[in-house]
């Protein structure tokens, strides 16, 4: 920092700050949730088609079924889930600025956080009626 | 953030054009990247045109030509000329290979060189190598063990442990799949590419080491190891005909069967 002249050797700066001893969770993760998401967006893309032309009493019933529910805030919380583990991926390949990029890795996943309670507490509340 | 474009001083102009020689009837035209860091001047393209009936049958052959009979300053590295030596891995035709084993004739209309993407150039086709070389040095890519050495054998392997290296032993480091890299282009200083992660793996899965888990410890980071994203482009331009994403695979595997 502070000085454009680098004199550390090429072997310094490869082996850096080292190796961070984590990633093959994120990479777990990502592939875990994926593989959640095919059978959970079939029942989705099916349960919605089903539902085509269906008033809001009938929609209400149908998602204050505990099984729908259950399965809707599943899918929602794993579509945030693994959409999050994905921009992280995209900020860590392309944004480059140390600041910059922990700003947006923790802003990505403050969305991340949000978006997923409001989506739950949303099918919550047209579930219980309140 | 990343840069799409070169900077100001790195954009490459044309350059001079030599004319094959009259009488010539086979007549190729290479258009190389020409960049001397002593005269201050951007990059160039220069245009040779060469009688293929006086050349040899491989993009080298054609380098050594204009070198030795057109342009002495033209500057490129190369040893052995037959796929050993992993010298003249260059960017022909839009795709990293070694000059040595591409044959002219694989190339319709005109040949383009350039030097390995997306590295310092040194002079002209001269890349430097050396973040690569570094980064290859920090995987410590020879055999490291804890037991005391036999008195009086190797160390022992069967056929099939030994099996576990093919595809892997054959590397010659020409660093074609490393430069190929988007991944590696991106996040070079911290990510290791493809061609040390293969040579990561060559150690990983030879069953004489003992060093598997500290390997893999050092191996286990978003970006030494995880900026790999199966982009293929390593596989797709290994001039060795290698798999090094299939070996980055294969560490991403061992990482996961040790905690599961």
């Amino acid at each position: 920092m502070g000085s454009d002249v680098k004199l550390r050797s090429a072997l310094g700066r490869a082996r850096g700050l080292g190796s961070a001893r984590e990633g093959v969770g994120h990479f777990y993760a990502q592939r875990a949730t994926a593989i959640g998401m095919i059978p959970l967006s079939l029942w989705f893309v099916v349960s919605v088609i089903g539902l085509t032309h269906a008033d809001y009493g009938t929609l209400r019933d149908w998602v204050g079924q505990p099984l729908n529910a259950t399965l809707l805030s599943l899918t929602v919380l794993t579509a945030m889930y693994h959409a999050q583990l994905g921009v992280e991926v995209v900020i860590a390949d392309y944004v480059h600025g140390e600041t910059l990029k922990f700003t947006l890795l923790t802003a990505s996943t403050m969305a991340a956080f949000l978006l997923g309670a409001a989506m739950v507490v949303s099918i919550l509340k047209v579930a219980v009626g309140v | 953030m990343v840069e799409i474009a070169l900077p100001a001083n790195s954009r490459v102009q044309p350059g001079k054009t030599v004319a094959a020689p009259a009488g010539a009837t086979r007549v190729k035209r290479f258009n190389i990247y020409r960049y001397d860091p002593d005269s201050g001047a951007n990059p160039r393209l220069d245009t040779f045109e060469i009688d293929l009936d006086a050349c040899g049958p491989m993009v080298l052959d054609a380098l050594l030509k204009i070198k030795n009979e057109i342009d002495s300053t033209l500057t490129f590295r190369r040893s052995c000329r037959e796929g050993i030596c992993g010298s003249c891995a260059m960017n022909i035709g839009g795709a990293n290979t070694l000059a040595c084993l591409k044959p002219i004739a694989d190339i319709e209309g005109d040949v383009a060189i350039y030097p390995l993407p997306h590295m310092p150039v040194v002079k002209d086709l001269v890349a430097d190598l050396s973040v690569p070389y570094a980064q290859l040095a920090s995987v410590r890519p020879w055999m490291q063990t804890q037991s005391p050495t036999p008195p009086d054998s190797e160390r022992l392997q069967s056929p099939e442990e030994r099996e576990l290296l093919d595809g892997l032993w054959e590397c010659i480091l020409c660093f074609c799949c490393q430069t190929s890299c988007p991944s590696y282009w991106w996040n070079g200083d911290r990510y290791l590419g493809p061609a040390v992660l293969l040579q990561a793996a060559r150690w990983i899965f030879d069953s004489r080491d003992e060093m598997t888990g500290e390997r893999l410890d050092t191996l286990e980071d978003p970006f030494k190891l995880y900026r790999c994203h199966t982009i293929m482009n390593c596989t797709q331009t290994c001039p060795k005909g290698l798999n090094p994403a299939r070996a980055i695979g294969a560490i991403k595997g061992k990482l996961i069967e040790r905690r599961a």
